[in-house]
């Protein structure tokens, strides 16, 4: 059993190692773009197209990462400002399904075919399934 | 195989020497941004590291207990439906950033995970359970549930479609 264990923790280890370099770059490049991003800079981009808005939010939310509990934030108080509110839910989605901050993380870990298409598929799915909440939502 | 290697320990540094790069670049000409974004990284640093012991520790419990045919059972290729609520509760239940799943998921994967299960393990941690009173205090009951339903059933939309993609291209 503690040879199994030993055998476990540094097959663990070797895996963490070779991550390690990528996540402190992911960590590094995520505090720049936090630092250099204007908090009011979203709310310029939104238009109130209802076409325009989900992918907008969509884009804006593949390009964030963080806790989700900062996208609530952020997305509470794009609606108190009057952003549409399918804008806001595909930015929340796309916010926890989406990186591409990680992406070059997520290439090199899971394959890089794998990482390219389940982004891809994530951020469109964050705009079909925005219009859908917001349709929904409107039936109640 | 050598070579394979080898690139493979490049790709993995070289985006870490492309940061510092940029780094030394906010460095020369804005030394109020370079610090800025330092001390933000440690933040992320000192508040990760809980989160990060707790994955290691989940992967060291994965190497120790489950074996490669444990996984092919629940999350291969013969899979069925419990394959897929397996997936859909890791993901909700799992905590932390994305990124600090990827070795769990390719460690799982190494060992027969399905890709379509890897990518609705991966959707699905949209959902969080120990966020919803904040979810709920921001968009109210209605919102949420709907939100989450939506977010469970398509991340075996997700899942099918990365999927049948992978086998397309």
């Amino acid at each position: 059993m503690f040879k199994r264990l030993k055998q476990s923790i540094i097959k663990s280890a070797t895996t963490f190692g070779n991550i390690l370099p990528i996540l402190i770059g992911v960590l590094l490049l995520v505090s720049f773009v936090i630092i250099v991003t204007p908090s009011n800079f979203f709310l310029n981009i939104f238009t109130n197209n209802p076409f325009v808005d989900p992918f907008l939010g969509a884009i804006s939310g593949s390009i964030l990462i963080g806790n989700p509990i900062l996208s609530y934030i952020l997305g509470g108080e794009f609606i108190e400002r009057g952003i549409s509110e399918v804008a806001v839910i595909s930015f929340m989605i796309s916010w926890v399904t989406v990186g591409i901050a990680q992406l070059p993380m997520e290439s090199l870990v899971l394959g890089k075919k794998f990482a390219i298409i389940r982004n891809a598929v994530s951020f469109l799915l964050s705009i079909i399934i925005s219009i859908l909440i917001y349709l929904t939502l409107g039936l109640f | 195989m050598i070579v394979d290697k080898l690139k493979k320990i490049a790709n993995k540094w070289i985006f870490l020497y492309g940061v510092v790069l940029l780094y030394i670049i906010i460095f020369i000409f804005s030394f109020s941004i370079f610090s800025r974004s330092l001390r933000c990284f440690l933040n992320f640093i000192i508040k990760l590291f809980p989160a990060l012991f707790l994955v290691f520790l989940i992967m060291v419990l994965i190497n120790l207990f489950i074996d490669k045919k444990t996984i092919l059972k629940f999350l291969g290729k013969e899979a069925g439906a419990k394959g897929w609520i397996i997936a859909i509760f890791a993901g909700i239940l799992s905590t932390g950033p994305i990124y600090m799943w990827y070795p769990v998921i390719s460690d799982l994967k190494n060992r027969g995970m399905k890709n379509s299960l890897m990518a609705c393990f991966l959707y699905s941690r949209a959902v969080k359970i120990f966020l919803m009173p904040m979810m709920i205090y921001y968009f109210g009951i209605k919102f949420t549930f709907v939100f989450t339903i939506y977010l469970i059933l398509f991340s075996i939309i997700n899942g099918v479609l990365v999927d049948r993609l992978l086998h397309l291209f």
